[in-house]
């Protein structure tokens, strides 16, 4: 049978996506432009005899996610920026309990409470951690419907493979538009992998203890230890990015998300026009980051432009992948800007003809 | 081949429907789509609109600055997305509503009683649909078959009574424009 083309909205495809991977239970709290996302699963996880809360505010619902979590449950969470800023508290208590759990940030504009345009500004947040302590979670970037839905799948099984929360840091854009999609089929969650250490039915067993404190000397150190050691595991094995058109490019774009879609058209544009040759790098996973993929485009003395909307946050990663082997520029909006085909097509241009590297803020020119 | 659509009007008019027709017509014609709402700070009663691309080769950004195309269903619709459409592109106008004639000579401008036209086939309601097929025979971004056969897929249950009307009114206003 041919696969169904649905067409969705973005934060919908999240949704029914995480129903498909098992996630019975969420618990969130209502802020645009994520909120399609909420009421979706209001409607449906009863649907599906799992358990929809909307909780008092943005802390109840990371620490209900936390306590469902803990008994085995596949779990889930979303918000935009200030919400997910409010769930970070928790989020550091999942990383140092070691449980998993899926959430998705459509970010809006920041800082403070900013606006519900598109943004890509909680780059920082999402990739170092976000809250208090030393720990990560694995961050995919989608840029389109389909990739929403099968990376929310892949969220969902990484963060059991590695007990650690994973999450999709996407933008209003993708949150809010529709686009055709194939829903994957649904799986029959298992969770007896979790027994070993879930609460619950608990029965003729040994004590399980699932806790994020540890007072007695040394002993949170050899747990950061075990959970540094887990993390470098993630980055040898989870990297995941896109090439395209990268062999022969003079220039390579690095974006991630919307602006990527954006840079994969000015990329067929400038070549269309016999304009300088572009290609794309686009990160998929921004934690773990593509670090090798994008030092071998400064061995091969490619030119780098970072087309972010944010102020400089990717462009720091891609800095630090260098190491300062490659010219690398920004070409930066921020607050609902988005950049536009020309404006890519134009900055690599000023990218060629520099010997340094430039920094482009289209709406401060 | 590549089609950007911006279609405004109250909330109400239907302009929301309206795109999501045009692109899920297009998904069932197995081309590439993108549907974009504004979205926030909208009300009953204030404006409401949406953008929607349909094209043969993958989109980029869903977002249009420069439509090929513009709806508006009413007055200040025109009057914020006149300025925007590329030059040579077209304007559809809802006449019933909308007396001011478009400013720029640099785009064609195409007049439809969308809300008479419509209420000569039952209800002003599907004022919508014949600006639709107006846009469809105009554009060609979908066949008109395709977006009549969706209409059941992409109307709401409680909006199913009203099926047979909104197809006539599609096939109404696609024979409408040469």
């Amino acid at each position: 049978m041919a696969e169904e083309r649905l067409l969705m909205k973005g934060n919908e495809a999240i949704g029914e996506a995480a129903l498909r991977a098992g996630c019975r239970f969420y618990a969130g709290y209502p802020i645009t432009p994520q909120n399609e996302l909420t009421e979706y699963m209001s409607r449906r996880m009863p649907e599906e005899g799992g358990t929809f809360i909307q909780a008092e505010s943005e802390i109840a619902a990371i620490n209900m996610v936390y306590g469902a979590s803990a008994a085995g449950a596949r779990t889930m969470t979303s918000s935009s920026g200030p919400g997910i800023s409010l769930k970070q508290e928790g989020i550091s208590y999942l990383c140092g309990s070691e449980l998993p759990c899926f959430y998705a940030n459509i970010v809006r504009g920041g800082p403070g409470l900013g606006n519900i345009a598109p943004a890509q500004s909680d780059y920082f947040q999402s990739t170092r951690g976000g809250g208090h302590g030393d720990y990560r979670v694995v961050v995919f970037a989608p840029s389109t419907v389909q990739e929403l839905v099968d990376l929310t799948i892949l969220g969902f099984e990484v963060a059991d493979r590695y007990n650690n929360p994973s999450m999709i840091l996407g933008d209003g854009i993708l949150g809010q538009m529709m686009e055709p999609v194939v829903m994957r089929e649904s799986v029959t969650y298992d969770p007896s992998g979790k027994t070993g250490w879930a609460l619950g039915n608990s029965e003729g067993r040994e004590r399980h203890m699932i806790t994020s404190v540890r007072l007695a000397p040394g002993t949170l150190e050899r747990h950061n230890v075990h959970l540094r050691k887990k993390y470098l595991e993630i980055e040898a094995k989870e990297v995941r990015y896109e090439l395209y058109e990268v062999d022969d490019a003079d220039v390579v774009i690095i974006a991630y998300g919307t602006a990527a879609r954006v840079a994969k058209s000015a990329v067929t544009a400038a070549r269309e026009k016999g304009g300088i040759k572009l290609g794309l790098l686009r990160p998929i996973t921004l934690w773990p980051f593509p670090t090798d993929a994008i030092a071998d485009l400064a061995k091969n003395k490619q030119d780098i432009l970072v087309a972010e909307m944010s102020f400089g946050q990717l462009y720091e990663d891609v800095r630090l992948s260098v190491c300062g082997k490659a010219k690398v520029s920004l070409l930066a909006h921020t607050g609902g800007g988005l950049p536009t085909e020309d404006e890519i097509i134009e900055a690599a241009g000023k990218c060629v003809a520099s010997s340094e590297p430039v920094e482009i803020y289209p709406v401060l020119e | 081949m590549t089609t950007r659509v911006i279609m405004a009007g109250f909330g109400g008019q239907g302009v929301v429907l309206m795109g999501t027709l045009l692109s899920y017509s297009a998904m069932v014609q197995g081309k590439h789509t993108t549907f974009f709402p504004s979205y926030g700070a909208e009300m009953r009663g204030g404006t409401a609109n949406c953008s929607v691309i349909v094209s043969d080769t993958e989109i980029p950004s869903p977002v249009v600055n420069e439509p090929d195309c513009v709806i508006a269903m009413n007055i200040a619709s025109l009057d914020k997305f006149e300025s925007r459409i590329r030059p040579g592109g077209v304007i559809f106008v809802n006449s019933s509503l909308v007396k001011k004639k478009v400013a720029r000579d640099d785009i064609e401008e195409i007049r439809v009683p969308a809300n008479d036209i419509a209420e000569g086939l039952g209800a002003s309601r599907a004022a919508n649909m014949v600006m639709l097929g107006c846009v469809l025979k105009k554009t060609g971004a979908v066949a008109v078959d395709s977006a009549v056969k969706s209409l059941e897929k992409v109307l709401s249950e409680r909006a199913m009574a009203l099926l047979e009307l909104n197809k006539k009114a599609l096939q109404r206003g696609f024979e409408e424009v040469s």
